[in-house]
């Protein structure tokens, strides 16, 4: 369908620099709304005494107080620990596992698209559905978790409290990440398998390089851009991490998974040091920010090279 | 061949330490790995208090320096 003349003379009178910005204008607008305008007043709230369940209250600058208070605080300290141990264990897992799987699934052996589908499965999911079901599969008395471990293990199925021991409730948030998020992992890695050219293993084959020196040499270099990738998106990703230790363990026993996320909602929205919270908000978002900054360097270097 | 067919090198004046990149951004991100390290390591509550300013430190200066020409 032709363009109707007004229209069409009134684009026809614009500049392309201004028909470009016309058309990035909503999606600029909705940015700075939906993303720069609360990063700022966030930053702003962090120096203030504000309180959201006090709208009306007056609200005093505190200088750097709050971010002093946040960076004394031994328990916030405690949860930053319980955050890096969550993410890197989860990251180390999915790395591993989803890079074999990947691997494997590259083999493009018969039904190779069918199991494709199923190991996909976990990452469509909702984490609500997937927090619950995993609460009753590590149920003691009735969880399928527990009765494998205790047909394993020969441990009794009463004992092998996945969410209500402290030492094993950190292992089953980062078992159920691990099981939801590597299907991802492993998708990112795929893309960077089947992009490596055939004739490159065939010139390696032909210099009679054996399938251990083809792995190392060609399939992980070449692969390495991705799964970095990989690697920053469930970094980032897991640093917010809440939804699932919500669902699961709630932070506890005691405080055992009480991750940075949990810890910043509880300062928020349970002592309502709203102010408080933001100055620790800002204290992640400062953290990720600088770590993907020398993370994507790292990538672009892989990448050139 | 002769020093008449020699294609001649621009030799550019270097620039002081503190506007050239590489080593700039190599110190930036060195202070962000710090940092970051600072905020969850286990160890001592005082590298904890002080890794905002170590990390924020890197990050403001990875910014500025990663703007500096090649």
């Amino acid at each position: 369908m032709a363009t109707p003349a007004p229209i069409a003379r009134r684009v026809r009178g614009l500049s392309d620099r201004a028909i470009a910005w016309a058309f990035i204008a909503p999606a600029i607008t909705l940015l700075l709304a939906i993303n720069i305008f609360p990063l700022l007043w966030a930053i702003y709230l962090s120096f203030t005494n504000y309180r959201a369940n006090r709208p009306n209250a007056a609200v005093e600058g505190v200088g750097l107080r709050n971010y002093e208070r946040v960076l004394t605080d031994p328990e916030i300290w405690q949860a930053m620990q319980t955050t890096a141990h969550f993410v890197f264990w989860t990251i180390v897992l999915q790395t591993v596992i989803g890079f074999a799987l990947a691997y494997l699934i590259d083999r493009k052996f018969r039904g190779h698209a069918f199991w494709t589908t199923i190991i996909l499965i976990p990452m469509m999911l909702s984490p609500a559905v997937v927090g619950n079901f995993w609460r009753f599969l590590y149920e003691p008395q009735i969880g399928l978790f527990a009765y494998a471990a205790s047909m394993v293990t020969g441990i009794p199925t009463s004992e092998i409290r996945m969410l209500g021991d402290v030492s094993l409730a950190p292992w089953a948030i980062i078992i159920v990440d691990t099981w939801m998020w590597t299907p991802y992992v492993m998708l990112i890695c795929l893309a960077g398998l089947r992009s490596i050219p055939d004739y490159i293993y065939e010139a390696a084959e032909v210099d009679r390089a054996s399938a251990w020196r083809q792995f190392w040499s060609i399939t992980v270099p070449m692969a390495l851009p991705f799964i970095m990738l990989a690697v920053l998106f469930r970094g980032i990703e897991n640093f917010k991490m809440f939804d699932m230790v919500t669902l699961l363990t709630g932070g506890g026993p005691g405080s055992v998974t009480e991750v940075a996320s949990i810890t910043l909602k509880r300062a928020a929205f349970e002592s309502w040091a709203t102010g408080r919270a933001s100055a620790f908000a800002i204290i992640l978002f400062v953290a990720v920010f600088g770590l993907a900054n020398i993370y994507v360097k790292a990538l672009n270097k892989v990448k050139q090279r | 061949m002769t020093d008449l067919t020699r294609t001649p090198t621009k030799t550019s004046p270097k620039r002081p330490f503190f506007f050239r990149r590489g080593p700039m951004e190599t110190i930036a991100t060195v202070l962000i790995a710090t940092g970051f390290l600072m905020l969850f390591q286990p160890f001592a509550l005082v590298l904890y208090t002080y890794s905002l300013v170590t990390l924020l430190a890197g990050t403001v200066m990875f910014i500025i320096v990663s703007k500096f020409p090649e």
